[in-house]
């Protein structure tokens, strides 16, 4: 569990101390400028502590003012740092745990890597190339990311997923790939090295955690660029308000002005907007999913359709047995007791289910299977299993091998089996005969199991908008069943992974964003088409490079879930943007009045928070602009939440919240930090 | 205010419904090329247009090129429009013999026509010539609306494509427009306003002996043809320098309700025809229900403060009874004064039939603010559907944001470019407004040409620069624009706000026509319900007013609290 992300407080200490020393190191104004909003703030900051030494050697009675302003300016800066730092401080201790396991690790690796032979050099791990290759023994870590070429090994990959079961890697097939910095239990492998240090999964993994590599994803981009506007806008109103005072016989003082810029650049999104995508992607990493871009998690809060596979995802992968059907003359129990003995030795999940449905429905209580009893196990050959029994001969298989058993064909077999067949073979499930002795006794409906929520959360999905699209091998009578039962909107029956290619581009060409997930390297290419692929840990290596997102956890149904990060991520974003551009109307009612109510004390009638002074107005409102980025540093970090309720009732409620909130807001805070500033003679 | 005050504007809203309805259908069939009832009578002319020009109807232009088209049509009609107003002098149909003009006032009035702004630093009568009334400023009055509506289109047919590589071809949508849509409703307008009693003479002017025997000399011309495009390209450029308040040009109640009426009408129907091009009638319904909501509110506000009367009048021993009349015809009244005061400056047209000088503090911050936010509501002709277009980019942006998707509007995806383009064309406004009106106070040269000083010289020259900005044209006339300073600042920031606007606009445009139309479903909220109505009208007041709150604040709000506690300035 080494590396497992463990759910921190929101003010967990061990991340708030370093923050706050990092919000100081931020101050760097090469580091700001990435930030406009902010950089503009800093400027400015920098300018009033200038007039602020001016007021002071000076004498002119501003100074305490302007003092004030320039600290809480400062503030203003710090308190935006300090966000982003507590977003990254939580990724931070897990990625150095991570490293760890990166950096003291040793490998053997073969001298030809062509035709490997028996010679073997000691390198360090950070020493492989691609192409490389090694050999791993029971208690190594992997020294890289890599495909098994020889061998079978169980391998722990705790650190990587927190999931302590081990699993089984081989050569071959869909089970082929190993991840650096996970452990070989037991056996030995051979490992062909696919990533060079650095770009391996362990240190893409470190980068995201760390928010290092983070880049700006698409609409942070196209909303940094709003912001920017505004900012410019705000400026020109500023700039421009000095020339319009002096009209007014009022002469601004820079700071005043600068004071109410502060106040009207949209400061708290700004602030806050790398931290909410931060905290983003940490979401997803604690929900044990790795996404490797920004984009890929915007993506996905904009996904149309989604391609779920059927088994696994929506039924529980199994067959179960729901219902025996008896042929004329036999009683129900007959056969119940006859299928229960017959399956008494086969312990598939399917053999286990009749046991049981046999024990609940009929409370027949299973026997021990008496020693002289000879079990026929199943063979894909003969497509029967059984017991033989001192005077029963017991079997249960496909349907055409049991009658022929019998001496029966489907033509010739009792009609209430024939339709009992065609029911359950309609209905998408598998019927499986039953016989005694030769003689058949009847059939028993093996069901594919539909999850019990799932169709809950299909409804929850339509609800969002989203489209959901089965994909499933089965033919497509069976697959309509499931999908009815399941109550998914579409499904794809018979699918080769050429016609899941297919599907997703259609989809595209409609104009929808689809997303899927798979682990198979037949899946890679629509892993890759898909706008987000989400490859399961468990998968090919393939697989995991085609797609955008590696779930740890090998859970499909967390598409779901992953859906809901990326519209929570967009939802923070244009909220706390609604409610910082909602503030600046108070904060409008609490300076102009101040600025002004000299020359024309009439406009005192705009003071409606009735302010106690001009100069504790204007320092109430910067104190209010600095406070609110901290006040929703905690919202900014959980994110807004997201309720599958239709994108309208969504709308109304946020801009309830976060637009009139917005107004309202800041008329209180304002006016209670003026109380406190005028208790406290502060101006 | 009283009921039959406010039964008047309902009777010409409903009047402009009424007809904006099926004038939408229409556009909205020259503007895609679809044969229309006039269609055998205009098409041979509009052949003809195509021949003589060499342009093939049948070819589209990228947004790129349909903007390059639309620039260099007014370059040229610029340049035309600048050289007959200096050759007047020696070019026919100048009965009055007026010499050259000024050329900073040239620059000014040929900048004003291009831009479909009709800013007049000159009074027509006292002026310019027929000539370059008939051949210079009423032609452009047709083609600069045209422009505004073909402009308009382009992005309408942005919304409606998919994945298209042309906007459509700026010169068709200029012929169709001015021929289908513009000269018809012109020709049965202007005989409208005949029988309403404005006249229509190529004589200059005739003298008249008055009753205390003074001669007197009234000019005339060819008012009504030029008086109905005035209103239905929302031009405003008088032809009298008193414009709409005059006798001549808008003689009685009726002319009035004919002027008002025509000044709405095409703005209306083209928010209409843009739902009818996307498919979607609810579309356009929910944008003019915003527009609506914002004209009908400034009017109100308006006609509240008008007819409450100026309480230093009222202590001058003036009856406060009939509200502030100073600067209204008596033959309007107090509601259609209102009605078309918040209409001239909710659409760009900027005709007055009162002088907006005059009007009480709060009264005048009406249609200071309709100007300071662009003409928008419902706007010019094309100018007002593509700016209040932006507008709901913005809106859909940021509202699409907090529903967890990346915006979408029509199907199409709001991002960064078109974020962008959006906010560089929204810039131009505060930058062209404030910083003029702030360089102007600044100046002696700007103050020398104020009417009135304190809180209402500012709101004259914040006023004027918004209304050239917004391509408006109308003005608080206290400030002389006459001047050197007022004449070229004045010309720059008409085409700021004209070109500076659209170009990105239709940038924009070509943006989003390249896109992809993705179809609705539950996780797109719906931009045609009340919603998001109240979003729009939420958003254009927030975004206007945080530009503009300091300005109005030194303007018209401290003058509404000084007249009420009773001190001048």
């Amino acid at each position: 569990m080494a590396a497992k992300v463990k759910a921190r407080g929101l003010f967990d200490p061990a991340i708030l101390g370093p923050a706050a020393i990092s919000a100081f190191r931020k101050l760097d104004p090469r580091v700001l400028a990435r930030n406009p909003v902010i950089f503009v703030t800093e400027i400015v900051s920098a300018a009033v502590t200038g007039f602020f030494i001016r007021d002071l050697v000076v004498g002119n009675g501003v100074a305490l003012f302007s003092g004030q302003i320039a600290a809480w300016l400062w503030f203003t800066v710090l308190f935006a740092n300090f966000a982003e730092a507590v977003a990254e401080g939580r990724g931070k201790a897990q990625a150095d745990a991570l490293r760890k396991t990166r950096s003291d690790t040793r490998a053997r690796r073969f001298v030809d890597p062509k035709a490997l032979g028996d010679m073997l050099e000691g390198v360090n791990a950070l020493d492989l190339r691609v192409g490389d290759v090694v050999l791993v023994e029971a208690g190594e870590i992997i020294p890289g990311d890599g495909e098994v070429i020889e061998g079978v090994a169980s391998v722990n990959e705790s650190a990587i997923t927190g999931e302590s079961a081990p699993v089984i890697r081989e050569a071959g097939g869909d089970r082929s790939a190993v991840t650096g910095g996970t452990t070989v239990l037991s056996d030995k492998i051979k490992v062909r090295i696919t990533a060079a240090p650095g770009s391996t999964f362990l240190d893409r993994m470190i980068a995201l955690v760390e928010g290092a590599e983070r880049q700006k994803t698409p609409n942070e981009i196209a909303l940094s660029i709003l912001l920017s506007g505004l900012t410019i806008i705000f400026l020109i109103v500023c700039v421009t308000l000095w020339p319009i005072g002096v009209y007014s016989k009022t002469t601004l003082s820079a700071t005043v002005l600068i004071a109410l810029l502060v106040c009207l650049i949209p400061t708290t999104i700004g602030g806050l907007l790398s931290a909410i995508g931060i905290a983003g992607m940490d979401r997803l990493i604690r929900f044990n999913v790795i996404a490797t871009s920004g984009r890929a998690v915007e993506a996905a809060g904009d996904v149309d359709t989604l391609l779920l596979d059927k088994t696994g995802t929506i039924t529980f992968g199994n067959r179960m047995a729901d219902e025996f059907t008896p042929v004329a003359g036999v009683a129900d129990r007959t056969l119940a007791e006859a299928v229960m003995l017959a399956s008494l030795a086969d312990e598939t999940p399917e053999g286990r289910s009749i046991v049981a449905l046999a024990k609940t429905r009929y409370s027949l209580n299973p026997p021990d299977l008496p020693p002289e009893a000879k079990v026929v196990p199943f063979s894909a050959h003969t497509r029967i299993s059984g017991v033989d029994l001192p005077g029963r001969s017991l079997r249960k298989g496909a349907v055409d091998a049991i009658l022929a058993d019998a001496k029966m064909t489907r033509e010739t077999a009792p009609p209430e089996f024939r339709q009992a067949v065609d029911r359950i073979s309609r209905a998408g499930g598998t019927p499986l005969a039953v016989s005694q002795n030769g003689r058949l006794l009847g059939v028993v409906h093996l069901k594919d199991i539909v999850k019990p929520d799932i169709r809950q959360r299909f409804a929850e999905l339509r609800a969002m908008g989203i489209k959901t699209v089965m994909v499933t091998g089965d033919n497509p009578l069976t697959a309509a069943a499931i999908a009815s039962e399941a109550g998914v909107d579409d499904f794809l029956a018979q699918a080769t992974p050429e016609d899941k290619l297919a599907y997703i581009r259609k989809e595209q060409q409609g104009g929808r964003l689809i997303a899927m997930c798979g682990d198979g390297t037949n899946d890679a290419p629509a892993l890759a088409q898909a706008d987000v692929g989400v490859a399961m840990q468990t998968g090919t290596q393939a697989a995991r490079e085609a797609g955008n997102m590696v779930d740890l956890d090998s859970d499909p149904t967390k598409l779901i879930e992953i859906v809901g990060i990326g519209k929570q991520l967009l939802m923070t974003r244009g909220s706390l943007t609604t409610f910082s551009i909602a503030n600046d109307v108070a904060k409008y009612f609490a300076i102009i009045p101040a600025l002004f109510v000299a020359t024309y004390p009439e406009l005192g009638a705009l003071n409606v928070m009735r302010l106690a002074s001009p100069q504790s107005a204007i320092l109430s409102a910067v104190i209010f602009n600095a406070l609110i980025i901290i006040a929703l540093i905690p919202l900014a970090l959980k994110g807004v939440a997201y309720r599958p309720i239709g994108a309208a009732a969504l709308l109304r409620r946020n801009l309830l919240v976060y637009g009139l909130g917005g107004i309202v807001a800041p008329f209180i805070g304002i006016w209670l930090i003026d109380l406190l500033v005028s208790a406290l003679h502060l101006a | 205010m009283t009921l039959v005050g406010w039964l008047q504007i309902a009777i010409v809203l409903a009047l402009v419904l009424a007809a904006a309805v099926p004038l939408s259908a229409f556009i909205d069939k020259v503007m895609s090329g679809k044969r229309t009832r006039l269609s055998p009578l205009l098409l041979p002319v509009e052949r003809g247009f195509y021949r003589l020009a060499g342009v093939d109807e049948a070819r589209e232009q990228s947004a790129y090129h349909y903007t390059i088209a639309m620039i260099a049509f007014s370059i040229v009609g610029f340049l035309s429009l600048y050289a007959l107003q200096r050759l007047q002098g020696v070019l026919p149909l100048n009965p009055q013999g007026f010499s050259a003009v000024d050329p900073a006032l040239a620059f000014n009035t040929s900048t004003s026509f291009i831009t479909n702004t009709n800013w007049q630093n000159y009074g027509g009568e006292t002026t310019m010539s027929h000539l370059v009334q008939m051949l210079g400023l009423t032609v452009h009055n047709f083609v600069s609306a045209a422009t505004g509506l073909a402009m308009a289109y382009a992005l309408v047919r942005a919304f409606a494509r998919s994945s298209a590589t042309t906007v459509g071809n700026f010169w068709v949508d200029l012929t169709r427009c001015t021929l289908y849509v513009l000269l018809p409703i012109s020709i049965i307008g202007a005989f409208a306003l005949l029988f309403a009693g404005v006249p229509q003479t190529l004589a200059g002017s005739v003298d008249a002996t008055t009753l205390e025997g003074a001669k007197q000399t009234i000019s005339l011309g060819p008012v009504a043809s030029q008086e109905i495009i005035k209103e239905l390209g929302t031009n405003g450029g008088g032809f009298f320098n008193a414009n709409s308040a005059h006798p001549f040009e808008n003689p009685n109640a009726w002319s009035d309700i004919v002027e008002t009426w025509a000044l709405l009408v095409i703005p209306v129907a083209s928010v209409l025809a843009f739902g009818r091009a996307v498919g979607d009638l609810r579309q356009g319904r929910a944008i003019l229900i915003a527009m609506a909501i914002l004209l009908v509110a400034g009017i109100a506000v308006l006609y509240w403060a008008e007819a409450a009367g100026n309480p230093l009048l009222t202590a001058l021993g003036v009856d406060p009874s009939q509200g502030n009349m100073e600067g209204k015809e008596v033959r309007f009244g107090q509601s259609l004064t209102a009605l078309f005061a918040a209409g001239t400056t909710g659409t760009s047209t900027g005709a007055v039939n009162a002088m907006h000088d005059s009007l009480t503090p709060l009264g005048g911050l009406v249609p200071m603010f309709n100007l300071l936010a662009g003409c928008i509501w419902p706007g010019g002709v094309g100018a007002g559907l593509y700016g209040f277009l932006v507008v709901a980019i913005l809106a859909v942006f940021i509202a699409g944001l907090m529903v967890g998707r990346t915006p979408e509007y029509l199907g199409k995806k709001i991002e960064a470019r078109e974020v962008k383009l959006a906010m560089f064309a929204v810039l131009i406004y505060p930058l062209a407004v404030l910083g003029f009106s702030a360089a102007s106070v600044l100046l002696q040269t700007g103050l020398d040409s104020l009417g009135n000083s304190g809180p209402h010289g500012l709101s004259e020259i914040i006023y004027a620069y918004a209304s050239q900005n917004a391509n408006n044209g109308s003005a608080f006339a206290g400030l002389n624009g006459n001047t050197l300073w007022y004449n070229t600042t004045g010309g720059i920031v008409m085409l700021l706000g004209r070109f500076a606007y659209v170009v990105p606009v239709l940038a924009i445009a070509g943006s989003l026509a390249g896109k992809k139309k993705a179809p609705p479903s539950a996780g797109t909220f719906p931009t045609t319900g009340p919603l998001f109505v109240g979003l729009l009208i939420g958003v254009v007041v927030i975004l206007y007013l945080l530009q503009y709150f300091p300005a109005l604040a030194l303007g018209p709000v401290v003058e509404h609290y000084l007249m009420l506690a009773g001190k001048t300035f």
